[in-house]
């Protein structure tokens, strides 16, 4: 029925995954720094915090994408020309993509983060606190552990959005799922049968996804189901 | 000898409202304080003070002689100069919250070792083995491995208290600690705490429990409106109080 | 950066965020008025009703915007059916296309929206409806809708944003929405910080005023259940 496309969707499914794991890398990275800048009492990181999550939930993926993706071919051609480079430097679209995907939902995790910490209660960090624990020891006996019960949804969600906002790199050359479906739909004149197979493939991912994240949620509550 | 914690004229307020006036107290080794008094007499803030939960806008503190170093904060109130000093002091002192503040996510157990094995360093091993013993004194050695979430709030009081033993304190802080219970529970936790002060702790308690405070302490101090309006013997300030605001809290008329 | 060429497609850039906000209004419109029924059957009890609607919304939901995009605009072409069929004018035109699709993705998310909404109606309130002899279809009409339309707004806000931002893909299907217009000048005059960046400016501020009106909305409307002030 895929006319020996399978593997070939297969190998673009490996691709997505990639691209969608090492965004959400940059985006854990991103999100921890962000809350930290919110969260913290000086006023100049809390507002840098502030533009940067208002300026990613006003802007489209695809915009930001594509900026990231040909205003970085403009800046790293200029930068070879001045260090006396002759030849043109082709942007890879996985770094653009990944850069770009996790920028946005850096700014998404700011606000998970942000509100898992607020969520463990005062009283357990004083009490660290209390004992003669370092801010940083509480941080990570006390408050970390905490946290993740309390992210576990909200980052579940964004995964689950993130995953499949993958799907526009496509569009600036990435050989994902999308584009090897586009070639087997163009040489075989099927578009229906290879977008549903990535439409199945996308199911499979979320379906799991959505799997995997309730067994955690499910583990991180342990210590307080009876 | 010198006095184990001295602490002179504190002061401390949250914005314009000025909740201590100037309180001083000295705890002895041995002593059992009570601080008594109504709602925002400010006997809480005070207790916080002493390990600087809460950080006051004039006074000072010391602990064996040695001064607890202070310096001004940006707003206004005085935070500890050295981090590290801050740390050893708050090891040397103990607290044991209202709303017990057991680390949820480890067992009682772990709960109780935690502190011994991060700040004082002492090996898995032996902390545990503290804590076991600890544990058992407190009547919840039964309990060690399971998760506070699932036990009554007597138990999680009593298994904080153990948490504060197992840091070998010079000095216990208490910060209303069976108000959170119900009335059933209390008992238990007033027995463990009756205990440790027969065996010659050196314990400050916010509290209610004028019983407990009449029977076990040696000295009460009445807050009022952040400053000390009585203090003695509970024996004498509890029974024959001089002072009419006391008189009055006692009878039940300042809640 | 070189601003002169992107002040002469002002107009062009004015004309692409028009269509941006038209593809938004019919999207919203035909997703939000088939939602409501479907919601309605989703929050039922018997499988027959909520099952079909549970699968729409899991497979739509599940699956980007981009490919439920291209199964309509290209996928739909490859059936010779369809070409023959009366609608072929419509399927094969970019604008029909994107406008479906839009509106079916966000009928999904919206229907779960509202069924959430539903299910969280105070049973109280449900009860003392039926006890005062409303009937079924009453209740329905009279208390829960109202009051899950209420407790909607906020979810709905971040979803409306949310399909702003999904109508950029318009310009995959060759359509000069805002995006579209950016790309063009960008193709046309090699300046991509200054083409995407005024395009981010202006959805931004059209994101910017959704959620103004969406806050207003919600004073006006969650008001009976703000703290009092």
């Amino acid at each position: 029925m895929l006319h020996g496309y399978g593997l070939s969707l297969l190998e673009g499914l490996a691709v997505t995954l990639g691209v969608a794991l090492a965004s959400l890398a940059v985006a854990c990275a991103l999100g921890l720094a962000g809350a930290a800048a919110k969260l913290s009492r000086r006023p100049l990181l809390a507002g840098i915090a502030r533009v940067y999550t208002t300026l990613i939930r006003g802007v489209p993926d695809l915009v930001l994408m594509l900026l990231v993706f040909y205003g970085g071919q403009v800046l790293v051609n200029e930068l070879a020309q001045r260090l006396g480079s002759d030849g043109y430097i082709d942007v890879d679209p996985f770094i653009a993509g990944v850069l770009t995907i996790g920028f946005i939902f850096g700014a998404y995790l700011t606000e998970t983060f942000r509100g898992a910490f607020l969520a463990v209660s005062l009283g357990q960090r004083e009490a660290g606190l209390a004992f003669g624990m370092s801010r940083w020891q509480v941080l990570r006996r006390i408050t970390a552990p905490q946290m993740l019960r309390h992210a576990l949804p909200s980052l579940s969600n964004n995964w689950l959005v993130l995953v499949k906002s993958t799907a526009i790199v496509s569009l600036i050359g990435l050989n994902d799922m999308m584009q090897k479906a586009q070639q087997a739909a163009g040489t075989t004149r099927e578009p229906f049968v290879f977008y549903a197979a990535a439409a199945l493939l996308y199911l499979l991912i979320t379906s799991v996804s959505e799997l995997g994240f309730g067994w955690l949620e499910k583990r991180s509550a342990r210590h307080l189901m009876r | 000898m010198n006095p184990t914690l001295q602490v002179t004229d504190l002061h401390k307020r949250y914005g314009a409202h000025e909740v201590l006036k100037g309180v001083s107290l000295t705890a002895r080794r041995g002593d059992v304080i009570t601080v008594v008094g109504a709602s925002g007499s400010g006997k809480s803030t005070l207790l916080r003070c002493l390990n600087l939960l809460e950080q006051p806008h004039r006074g000072t503190l010391s602990l064996d002689g040695e001064a607890l170093q202070l310096v001004p904060d940006r707003d206004g109130s005085l935070r500890a100069r050295d981090a590290r000093q801050l740390q050893r002091w708050r090891a040397r002192l103990a607290m044991v919250f209202q709303q017990f503040n057991l680390w949820q996510h480890m067992t009682v157990l772990e709960n109780v070792i935690e502190a011994p094995i991060q700040v004082l360093g002492l090996s898995r091993a032996e902390a545990m083995e503290r804590a076991r013993a600890l544990l058992e004194r407190v009547g919840v050695g039964s309990r060690a491995a399971m998760y506070p979430a699932h036990l009554s709030g007597g138990e999680q009081q009593r298994v904080a208290i153990a948490r504060a033993l197992a840091v070998e304190p010079q000095v216990m802080l208490f910060d209303e600690p069976t108000s959170a219970l119900d009335p059933e529970l209390v008992g238990e936790v007033l027995r463990v705490m009756r205990d440790l002060a027969t065996e010659g702790r050196t314990m400050i308690v916010v509290t209610h429990e004028m019983g407990f405070a009449r029977e076990v302490s040696n000295h009460t101090v009445f807050l009022h409106q952040g400053l000390v309006e009585e203090e003695g013997d509970p024996r004498e300030v509890l029974v024959r109080p001089r002072s009419a605001r006391l008189q009055q809290f006692l009878s039940g008329g300042l809640k | 950066m070189n601003f002169d060429a992107i002040a002469q497609n002002l107009p062009l850039y004015a004309a692409g965020a028009l269509t941006t906000l038209k593809l938004l209004v019919i999207a919203l419109a035909a997703g939000l008025v088939a939602a409501v029924p479907l919601a309605v059957l989703r929050s039922r009890r018997e499988p027959w009703a909520r099952g079909p609607v549970w699968l729409f919304t899991y497979v739509i939901r599940g699956t980007p915007l981009l490919v439920q995009l291209f199964l309509i605009y290209y996928g739909l072409a490859q059936f010779a059916v369809v070409r023959d069929s009366v609608l072929w004018p419509w399927l094969s035109s970019p604008w029909f296309c994107a406008c479906l699709a839009f509106a079916i993705n966000t009928c999904a998310y919206t229907t779960e929206i509202i069924a959430g909404a539903i299910r969280n109606t105070p049973h109280g309130e449900v009860e003392a409806a039926r006890a005062l002899g409303l009937s079924s279809a009453q209740v329905m009409r009279r208390v829960v809708l109202p009051s899950a339309a209420r407790r909607a707004i906020p979810s709905y806000g971040n979803e409306v944003i949310l399909m702003l931002h999904g109508t950029s893909l318009a310009s995959v299907v060759t359509l000069l929405d805002l995006t579209g217009v950016a790309r063009d000048v960008n193709s046309r005059f090699y300046i991509p910080f200054e083409a995407f960046i005024t395009a981010g400016a202006l959805y931004l501020a059209i994101t910017l005023s959704l959620v103004g009106l969406f806050h207003a909305a919600e004073r006006r409307w969650l008001a009976h259940l703000a703290p009092r002030s």
